[in-house]
């Protein structure tokens, strides 16, 4: 038998004079072929194609690496992890045994929660939107309420003197930390002097206990400044506190929202190049915290929710390439079966994108949209990637954080997810999606029910 | 009947860096292109270009059609290619 020549499907490349810069940039170098040591083909010829993978072993290093950083710069610091940022229950069990609490912002994250085993005061509840039936069995519960606004605070006091309750409470607090936008929708202002309103409300009551006080300034983070302002910030406020009316608060929330290693689709260099290290966020909010002033033994918990950041590197979305086509302009477009509905986080970052199998060095510029039959499926204007032809296999990069949780049942079926365990065994820990599955709570009226 | 044809200024090296000296633009071929351009040059037609190939080459027929049709089409959208 004679062996015939690797075939790569014919192309022609224009040169383009001007476009060049002195950094470079660092195009795709080899193809992604496993995940933890376990092989890509293999994972998708087993549990199909789009298929999330997560990393087990990722999530333990990234969780172990954070506290480690805090806790070498302040000494009582305390995880919580975010469950809005993915709440698969696999997911949050391995922050759990990593000694995180539940963040929650919804009555439904709340039972999830719960249902995972968490403790009522291992458990942080967020948010706007906290309805009476919620706001009840957190309290019996001793979750920590942190209040976001007054009818918040009064309908606490209402239940608390109707129900012959004590409360566990603290407040969230927003201001300016000299970053744009301002993210003051949630929470009391500090600098017109609500959130002292607030926190003088709470002590007057004698249902409620305030343990803490909480900020979160915003998302995807850029500038540790920011962070050592909202530390210094909630320290006077603590300190104040302490002097004013002799509480000793039992922790201070800096929330989460630094950067993960994804980059932003505006964002002309790499974030891996960009963004700041964990270690010098906590540089500065360790620093933040010298405002406190407080005695060792008074010293309150550090508490943060990082999600994203612990998150986004430990999630894989492999794709399948479902058509090579060229558009008027003669630009390639590559159609993959994930689309936005599956990786909604493509709406903001580019992420990275790898083939998954051996290429040849020609690379070509091509658009990448999704299977939806709608415009705006589109997962990447402009990438540069090796030849692929129908059936090769793409791996995207850093989805692990709100993707599996913003992600949409639109027009098709979300997919199974799977977790690499560290001993490097593959568990599925979300089963794809059915027809039953979607249809379940659906109700036809008896009309409309078909005669035939 | 081959329906199409290379302009006899196009200039093709032997590394595959293709040359338009109306327009001064330039371009690079991967090997199975250059090949293509090659003998669409001698005016081979479609379907001999095709069984050389699959002689040749690890694919098959369906999939090269494809891709050989997307080729032509940048041949054109580059003005390397005419139809005749």
């Amino acid at each position: 038998m004679t062996s015939k020549k690797r075939y790569e499907r014919p192309v022609v490349t224009k040169h383009y004079s001007g476009f060049m810069n002195k950094i470079g940039t660092s195009s795709f170098s080899k193809p992604m072929k496993e995940i933890d040591g376990v092989q890509v083909t293999e994972l998708v010829e087993k549990f199909g194609s789009p298929l999330f993978i997560i990393s087990e072993r990722r999530i333990r290093q990234n969780q172990r690496n954070a506290y480690r950083i805090f806790k070498t710069r302040y000494p009582k610091v305390q995880f919580a992890w975010s469950y809005k940022t993915n709440y698969l229950n696999a997911v949050c069990s391995v922050f759990h045994q990593e000694n995180s609490w539940a963040e929650v912002v919804s009555e439904f994250e709340y039972d999830k929660a719960r249902a995972l085993g968490i403790k009522g005061d291992n458990i942080i509840f967020n948010g706007p939107d906290k309805n009476k039936s919620a706001l009840i069995k957190a309290i019996k519960e001793k979750s920590k309420i942190h209040i976001d606004h007054f009818d918040e605070l009064y309908d606490i006091i209402e239940i608390c003197d109707s129900e012959n309750l004590r409360a566990k409470v603290a407040i969230r607090v927003n201001m300016d930390v000299g970053v744009y936008p301002k993210w003051d929708r949630f929470g009391f202002n500090y600098e017109n002097g609500e959130a002292w309103q607030a926190i003088k409300r709470i002590v007057s009551n004698k249902n409620l206990e305030l343990i803490g006080l909480h900020t979160h300034i915003g998302t995807y983070m850029m500038s540790t400044e920011a962070y050592r302002i909202a530390a210094s910030k909630l320290a006077s406020l603590a300190r104040s506190i302490k002097e004013q009316f002799e509480i000793i608060i039992e922790y201070i929330d800096l929330g989460g929202g630094f950067a993960s290693h994804n980059t932003l689709l505006g964002q002309y260099l790499p974030a891996e190049e960009t963004i700041p290290s964990i270690d010098q966020f906590a540089d500065a909010i360790s620093s933040g915290l010298f405002e406190l002033n407080f005695r060792q033994d008074e010293l309150p918990f550090l508490i943060l929710e990082t999600g994203r950041a612990l998150v986004d590197d430990t999630g894989y979305l492999v794709s399948t390439v479902l058509a090579n086509k060229r558009l008027s302009d003669g630009k390639k477009a590559l159609i993959i079966d994930a689309g936005v509905n599956i990786l909604f986080t493509g709406f903001w970052y580019k992420h990275k994108i790898t083939p998954a199998q051996d290429c040849g060095l020609h690379t070509e510029e091509a658009a990448i949209f999704g299977p939806l039959c709608m415009n705006i499926d589109v997962v990447r204007e402009s990438i540069t990637l090796p030849l692929l032809k129908k059936g090769d296999r793409v791996v995207i990069e850093y989805v692990g954080a709100y993707d599996m949780t913003q992600w949409m049942q639109f027009i098709t079926l979300r997919p199974n997810v799977v977790m690499i365990m560290e001993d490097g065994s593959v568990e599925l820990i979300r089963q794809a999606e059915t027809l039953e599955y979607i249809t379940q709570r659906e109700l036809i009226p008896e009309k409309l029910k078909s005669k035939s | 009947m081959n329906i199409f044809s290379i302009p006899a200024n196009v200039a093709v090296s032997d590394t595959g860096f293709v040359f338009l000296p109306t327009t001064g633009e330039t371009f690079t071929l991967n090997e199975i292109g250059k090949e293509i351009l090659r003998m669409l040059q001698q005016n081979k037609n479609l379907d001999e270009i095709t069984e050389i190939i699959l002689e040749n080459y690890d694919i098959d027929r369906m999939s090269l059609e494809k891709d050989i049709n997307d080729f032509l089409a940048q041949l054109k959208n580059y003005s390397l290619l005419v139809e005749v």
